[in-house]
């Protein structure tokens, strides 16, 4: 009797060492499939507060200066460093084989496609989703949600609203900033440590250069800011917990916030290029 | 109008919170609801004004069903609700005058000189003359209270619903905010209902008295009823003997 009874054990313990994985990946499966259905849920809420201009007016353009003003610095530095990356990286690879100017059609079709746009909406995935995240959880778990409630204002026009119309509005322009401001980085960059000249900097921009390449970084821009602040305020009003509640929510929006815009990058490319 | 609550139940997870609560609110009165902590008071007032709702039983405030309005109405409803929040809820982005003035923003008609009149007037009645331009975090913790009543109550209210209110006063400041509850009722007609744990305010202020016990409504009676009474668990309560209450329950 003993050796089947050993058996019996050692199968339950395999089984179970087998299930905890499965029901491992089913509540993260069930959780995200509950976060999308509550994020739906906000997001029609949110359209159908677009009509209460009183509460979200108001708090438009002091959001625009924390979303976006506020934001053009973190902006700069990344592309000025990434336009020098990218400059130099350009002659190392190039050089001897194409002509100089592709180091300025490089940089200038890289910065304005990919970089400029994906790089700028990351930082203020941390910036500006972070800062969203936190502020919504701190009111959340001190009742100032509740509070606002129950003098009648209703959270998400009041929160949610100026926020994600913020987002959407200032992102393109932190982006283009951004972008011009990586541009000149690698051209400053060519002209003091590599031996090309601004003519043919110039020239390699304007060669490959499209209008579309701009309508295209700015669209993208234009999501990333939706989901960067779509992202942080969802996670905000669900925080719950105290300060560990808002710890985990601040993560989970840059977490989440990121994972998007680098699949939303993705997406844009397979249907606009 | 009245306030009725009509066998209420809400539970978190396992925790049955509410479990048949059932209390009707007379038009004028002020009520306090006592209990230990954690057995719903703040559920209950928070299922009052639908900031929470309930798993099942109704709630009826100015002869309405909280629960089955439209967002529209509930915002139109919690016009006439003023809460006072257990730990104030001060808007901390904002200073004390603009905390004040939020609900009388969203009353049409009103001008920028009538708003500033009124929270002047709603400071000067806590004893917080001045203080439009101090920051929350500035406040102690009883200075933040009085101002969370401030809010509550500058957009008069015909209810006011008080969480706590003196819970970490001092006493003389207790005083005033027992004297501002019953000026509210006595004066303006206002229906209060307070969850407290402070009996001294409970019979200070309160037309009755309810207890909350393990979910529902243990006893409801004015103050003189609580003092006579001879219900173990209320008296345990009361007089802070819970011996009382586990001769009860055994």
């Amino acid at each position: 009797m003993a050796p089947i009874q050993h058996d019996v054990e050692d199968s339950e313990l395999e089984l179970r060492g087998f299930s905890a994985p499965v029901r491992s990946v089913g509540h993260w499966v069930i959780a995200g499939v509950g976060s999308v259905g509550k994020g739906g849920h906000l997001a029609a809420r949110a359209v159908g507060t677009l009509r209460q201009v009183d509460i979200w007016g108001p708090r438009l353009v002091p959001l625009f200066v924390t979303i976006g003003v506020a934001s053009i610095p973190i902006g700069l530095f990344i592309l000025t460093f990434t336009g020098m990356v990218l400059a130099i990286q350009a002659s190392y690879t190039l050089t001897g084989t194409v002509p100089n100017y592709f180091v300025g059609a490089l940089v200038g079709k890289t910065v304005i496609l990919e970089l400029g746009p994906a790089l700028t909406a990351l930082a203020l995935a941390g910036r500006v989703g972070a800062s969203i995240a936190s502020e919504l959880g701190t009111m959340r778990v001190t009742e100032q949600i509740d509070a606002l409630e129950s003098l009648a204002y209703d959270p998400v026009a009041y929160l949610v609203v100026p926020r994600v119309l913020a987002g959407m509005f200032m992102f393109p322009v932190v982006t283009v900033f951004s972008v011009v401001v990586g541009i000149v980085a690698g051209w400053l960059t060519s002209l003091a440590m590599l031996d090309v000249t601004t003519p043919e900097f110039v020239k390699g921009i304007r060669f490959f250069f499209d209008t579309y390449d701009v309508q295209f970084a700015l669209i993208k821009a234009w999501s990333f800011g939706l989901v960067v602040t779509g992202v942080g305020c969802f996670y905000g009003l669900q925080t719950s917990g105290g300060a560990e509640g808002v710890g985990h929510a601040t993560t989970r929006a840059v977490v989440v916030g990121s994972m998007i815009i680098l699949v939303l990058d993705a997406f844009w490319a397979a249907v606009l290029l | 109008m009245s306030i009725e609550i009509k066998d209420i139940h809400k539970s978190f997870g396992e925790d049955h919170v509410l479990q048949g609560f059932s209390l009707y609110v007379r038009e004028g009165e002020t009520i306090s609801i006592i209990g230990p902590s954690g057995a719903g008071k703040s559920v209950t007032l928070k299922t009052i004004i639908g900031l929470i709702t309930p798993d099942s039983g109704e709630v009826w405030v100015d002869g309405k069903n909280v629960h089955t309005l439209l967002r529209p109405e509930l915002y139109e409803l919690r016009r006439q609700v003023g809460y006072v929040f257990q730990f104030a809820a001060l808007f901390d982005s904002m200073s004390v005058g603009e905390n004040v003035a939020m609900g009388l923003r969203r009353i049409k008609g009103m001008t920028e000189g009538d708003i500033q009149k009124r929270v002047s007037y709603c400071l000067h009645i806590v004893d917080l003359e001045g203080a439009e331009e101090r920051r929350p975090a500035e406040l102690s913790g009883g200075m933040r209270k009085r101002a969370g009543l401030a809010r509550a109550i500058a957009t008069q209210p015909k209810y006011l619903l008080y969480d706590e209110p003196t819970t970490g006063l001092d006493p003389v400041t207790t005083t005033t905010i027992d004297g501002l509850i019953s000026r509210m009722s006595d004066e303006l007609g206002v229906t209060g209902i307070v969850v407290t744990h402070d009996m001294v305010s409970a019979y200070e202020i309160s037309d009755r008295i309810a207890m909350l016990h393990e979910g529902s409504i243990r006893f409801v009676g004015t103050p003189d009823d609580v003092r006579g009474t001879d219900d173990p668990v209320v008296r345990g309560f009361v007089e802070g003997r819970p011996e009382l209450s586990r001769s009860v329950q055994v």
